[in-house]
């Protein structure tokens, strides 16, 4: 290996670990931000959510992970402007940010069976 | 209260001014019409829609009759002084259940006792009550088709399915359908939809609403007279998107309170001392040339 390719080979080892080391220090940012977010584990099944009573804090980005145990639900939270289907075998996540105070209704909007009418919950944004 | 509510409560209000005023009501286009009890034109005909009916629904408290009401109401279309052209139901024919045979047995028991009717044409229309579950499959054993068209006397009817897919969605498949049907129409045919939830975004907190229904409007939009009569929220209710009017009916076993009004939807419960209130049917007389609907609300009773 003549200099050049010895200069040329150090100066590219140099700017990858750089652009590693990079990477890594804005990942471990992001993992910070996320220790900020209010994740919520619910859970789906005929005919309730659980919990279904659930209190975020206002400004404060909220992860809801919703896992259905038996079979298709829904999950609307029409305030925020939020729904997803919740099948089995699969955790949906919804991110969203609170901007307003109050108590807000959701509830399964896919027809589950004899209970689907009392599928529902409450979220509760203080602050 | 939203502005959509404010406007709903403001039709509402107006409508049972005047029927307070002892004068028929009379719906088309953007405008509420009032005039006195007319003569039945040439060029009209009349039919009624009952709504909600939900046979095998158990409750005292909600409702002590439920094994009579529905029985009452057929009672009462026969005993109308003129016989209606014909009788839809526009879906929750029955209550829903998980299990395949009662739900087939709700609904014979329920065909046995329309069957008494004296009209000779009765349609019908599933709620998600009747078939979500299994996407229309018993309905269609004893019922027929999910949706459908037919024509009477000048007005074209089409009965819209967003019931029997469990996610309130009409689909692309009926849209495409339902496009197709519309492509044969002239542009200023009388065209009245018939379907079981709101199209429009009445309530989605309470599931009041049509997933795909802004498409469906979209579709309707293009032409310039139709009118929506529909079920679901067990309570007179009446709502324009642009120039389609949209009438809802009155349940035959329990009745719902106006849609934001109290956080919680819940059946409202039964009063013993204005017993089958809330309750009823209506007549609805179309006026072909006009393209008017008048709408007269009944109680289970048949009175006004």
């Amino acid at each position: 290996m003549n200099t050049k390719k010895i200069v040329a080979h150090t100066l590219w080892v140099a700017v990858s670990t750089g652009l590693l080391l990079e990477f890594m220090a804005m990942s471990s940012t992001a993992q910070e931000l996320r220790k900020d977010e209010q994740v919520v584990h619910i859970s789906a099944s005929s005919f309730e959510f659980k919990p279904s009573e659930i209190t975020v804090k206002k400004g404060v980005p909220v992860v809801l992970e919703i896992a259905s145990q038996d079979h298709h639900h829904g999950f609307r939270l029409s305030e925020f402007h939020l729904r997803a289907d919740i099948q089995p075998g699969v955790t949906e996540k919804i991110r969203f940010v609170p901007d307003k105070s109050g108590k807000f209704n959701f509830l399964c909007d896919v027809f589950c069976g004899e209970g689907h009418e009392e599928m529902s919950g409450t979220l509760t944004v203080i602050g | 209260m939203t502005d959509l509510m404010k406007n709903d409560l403001m039709q509402r209000r107006d409508l049972l001014k005047l029927a307070g005023m002892g004068v028929a009501v009379f719906v088309s286009g953007t405008t509420i019409h009032a005039i006195g009890a007319s003569q039945k034109r040439n060029d009209s005909f009349y039919f009624v829609q009952l709504s909600d009916t939900h046979w095998g629904f158990s409750g005292p408290n909600i409702n002590p009759d439920s094994q009579g009401t529905l029985k009452k109401a057929v009672a009462a279309v026969n005993g109308l002084d003129e016989q209606p052209d014909f009788v839809v139901f526009t879906g929750d024919l029955t209550q829903t259940t998980d299990d395949r045979k009662v739900r087939r047995d709700r609904m014979a028991e329920f065909r046995d006792i329309v069957g008494q009717l004296k009209v000779k044409t009765v349609r019908f229309m599933p709620g998600e009550h009747d078939a979500s579950l299994d996407r229309g499959e018993a309905y269609q054993e004893f019922f027929g088709d999910l949706h459908y068209t037919f024509d009477h006397n000048g007005v074209h009817f089409i009965a819209l399915d967003n019931v029997s897919d469990p996610t309130a969605a009409v689909g692309e498949k009926q849209l495409q359908w339902l496009q197709a049907d519309l492509k044969q129409m002239k542009n200023d045919a009388r065209i009245v939809v018939l379907t079981h939830r709101p199209l429009f975004d009445l309530a989605p907190d309470w599931d009041w609403a049509t997933r795909d229904g802004d498409a469906v409007i979209d579709t309707l939009l293009q032409h310039p007279n139709v009118t929506v009569m529909y079920g679901h929220i067990h309570q007179e209710h009446h709502h324009m998107t642009g120039h389609i009017a949209h009438h809802a009916a009155r349940s035959l076993m329990w009745a719902l309170p106006e849609p934001g009004s109290v956080p919680k939807k819940a059946q409202i419960p039964w009063n013993a001392s204005e017993p089958y209130k809330g309750l009823g049917f209506r007549n609805i007389e179309a006026e072909v040339t006009e393209a008017r609907y008048k709408i007269e609300e009944l109680s289970v009773g048949g009175r006004l």
